[in-house]
């Protein structure tokens, strides 16, 4: 907090991330910074350290070296519940969900994420109902009102992958982390991806990992591309994608693919 | 680990149960465990009653932790006979009305699972049971030496079963049974509490999808030392019954197979169906009595059979199975 702030406050920073995998090099060096109530895209090749990145961002994964900076505090080695309790959200690449639980008990579970109910063994669970304004309120907006009490483990893909939005909101962030939040997903699904992701980016800070250039034009104020574990390029979209060093990246990605 | 968890029952099915059970259908159910409770020592030779109801605890016990968490302890026999030896030496020493030597036991168990879980929930998987197996083994060896106080080989003898005088209580295994019940059902109500609490939800939620709840801000953890500590003392109170009821404590209690005993229990009742604990303790101590009784003296082959016949053909469990049934049958 005691560093000088002279440009809009930093919800995000890292200096000199890197992360080493046995010898293997999978993020290095990445200098980030994400302005507060912008939205920031990751982009690059297949191995290129994204989800790497991500897990070090929550705590997943310990960096080798560097520091990592959330709204001025330092969380770098921060486990990944308390990052949360600092308004950090995150949802994952692979849709990440409980089998057994239906929708209703998922956002129910998120919502008490940051309180200490959940430690209350010797009071009934009927406890958890109590907040059900809140948790209509957010399956209404990732649009799974009819699904909410229906098994979580029977839903489509797309639905599945909307719900986990829903956690992700639960937790009231500030700063969210989507870990390629269209994966996988039709077009249909896509543009509705994008319509709810515009939305709940409205009042905070989101950084967002895809592959779908058209997602990332559509979102993102400013984009990273990474290659190989380092920053690439950096700057507003249409920059950036007109950067030749990017084009020949992706390119020779795509045709090696 | 999840498959572990979840092999009991699928995915819609378990929404099913949790769904599908009308109030009266719970309240039948209720009335049914309670009846047999009440009625067990008149059909069976209550000190066997009283084995039944303490596995069963035990069972239970265990179920919360390996059905409701994920976490399969191999070592739970730590708690089980470091309750029993407990219990005898408060109710030797001190002379305390059983019940209270009991609770005394029982946390005692629970003191001596939290460092135990501290150290043992930071592994999951095999490496889970192998360091609650090592602890518990540790106890076993210390329990043999300290001969002093625990008798050592010859186990501890003379456990006393004060109730306030009640001669009939302290005297007669058929009313002891009675008097002692009230404690198995009490941890019983507690397991079905911590279950149904938004505790339990938290620890389903772990087991299914460890990563997802600490993304969502659970300390993982903390929510698996403290249901390691609450199935400590579960199967304290049933280990201290188990003590009392017996009048000496033997050293096997704290022996890994004592530990083998309560999984095998779980697993053929059902995993992750809680009182499925119940009818896997109740069968095992029947069937090994009535083997004891008539001077067959492989009861562990016998034993091993059914648990490798219930493994491979009906892989939900005993209760599990029943469960499966009963919801298929209403579904065509």
């Amino acid at each position: 907090m005691t560093s000088t702030t002279p440009t809009p406050r930093c919800a995000l920073r890292t200096e000199g991330l890197t992360k080493d995998f046995r010898g293997f090099r999978a993020v290095s060096s990445v200098d980030l910074e994400v302005a507060e109530g912008t939205v920031h895209a990751l982009v690059g090749p297949n191995g290129a350290g994204k989800t790497t990145l991500f897990n070090l961002l929550t705590g997943f994964l310990k960096p080798t070296s560097g520091r990592i900076m959330v709204f001025g505090d330092d969380v770098t080695g921060m486990a990944p519940e308390r990052i949360t309790h600092r308004g950090v959200a995150r949802s994952f690449q692979i849709t990440s969900l409980f089998e057994n639980l239906t929708p209703r008990e998922h956002v129910e579970i998120a919502l008490q994420g940051l309180t200490n109910q959940g430690l209350r063994f010797w009071r009934s669970e009927k406890l958890l109902g109590r907040r059900r304004d809140e948790v209509d309120r957010l399956l209404a907006e990732v649009g799974l009102t009819e699904l909410a009490d229906k098994p979580t483990g029977l839903m489509a893909y797309g639905q599945k992958r909307a719900l986990e939005l829903a956690l992700v909101l639960a937790v009231e962030p500030k700063l969210l982390l989507l870990d390629e939040p269209t994966a996988g997903m039709g077009i249909e699904d896509v543009d509705r991806t994008i319509e709810l992701v515009r939305r709940i980016a409205e009042g905070r800070t989101v950084v967002f990992v895809d592959h779908n250039m058209h997602v990332v034009g559509q979102l993102a104020d400013r984009v990273t591309v990474l290659q190989q574990g380092s920053v690439l390029a950096e700057g507003p979209y249409d920059e950036v994608r007109a950067d030749p060093r990017v084009i020949t990246a992706y390119l020779g990605e795509a045709h090696s693919a | 680990m999840t498959s572990i968890a979840t092999a009991g029952a699928s995915v819609t099915e378990q929404h099913a149960a949790i769904a599908g059970a009308r109030p009266w259908q719970r309240l039948v159910l209720l009335a049914v465990g309670l009846l047999v409770a009440l009625g067990l020592p008149w059909f069976v030779y209550p000190p066997v009653a009283m084995d039944i109801a303490a596995w069963a605890l035990f069972a239970v016990a265990l179920d919360l932790l390996l059905g409701y968490c994920g976490l399969l302890s191999f070592g739970h026999a730590a708690f089980w006979g470091g309750s029993a030896y407990a219990t005898g030496l408060i109710a030797i020493h001190l002379g305390v009305p059983f019940p209270l030597a009991v609770l005394g036991g029982a946390v005692f168990a629970m003191i001596l699972a939290v460092p135990i879980g501290y150290l043992s929930v930071k592994r999951s998987g095999i490496y889970f049971a192998m360091v609650t197996l090592a602890f518990a083994q540790m106890l076993f060896f210390i329990a043999n030496q300290a001969s002093s106080l625990t008798g050592g080989e010859n186990g501890l003898q003379g456990v006393p079963r004060s109730f306030f005088g009640i001669e009939a209580v302290e005297t007669d295994a058929f009313f002891f049974y009675y008097a002692a019940l009230p404690i198995i059902l009490l941890g019983m109500w507690a397991a079905w509490r911590i279950v149904h609490s938004p505790f339990g939800r938290v620890l389903v939620a772990i087991r299914d999808n460890a990563p997802r709840a600490r993304a969502l801000g659970y300390d993982v953890e903390r929510y698996k030392l403290i249901v390691f500590v609450l199935s400590a003392g579960l199967s304290g109170l049933a280990g201290g019954v188990f003590a009392v009821s017996h009048g000496f404590v033997a050293l096997p209690e704290l022996h890994w197979t004592t530990s083998g005993e309560v999984v095998l229990m779980t697993v053929l009742g059902g995993i992750g169906t809680l009182w499925g604990g119940v009818i896997g303790a109740g069968l095992i101590v029947m069937l090994a009595d009535y083997l004891a009784s008539s001077g067959f003296d492989g009861i562990g082959i016998v034993t091993g059979g059914v648990f490798v016949t219930v493994v491979l053909l009906f892989r939900r469990g005993i209760w599990g199975t029943a469960r499966h049934l009963w919801l298929n049958r209403k579904r065509s």
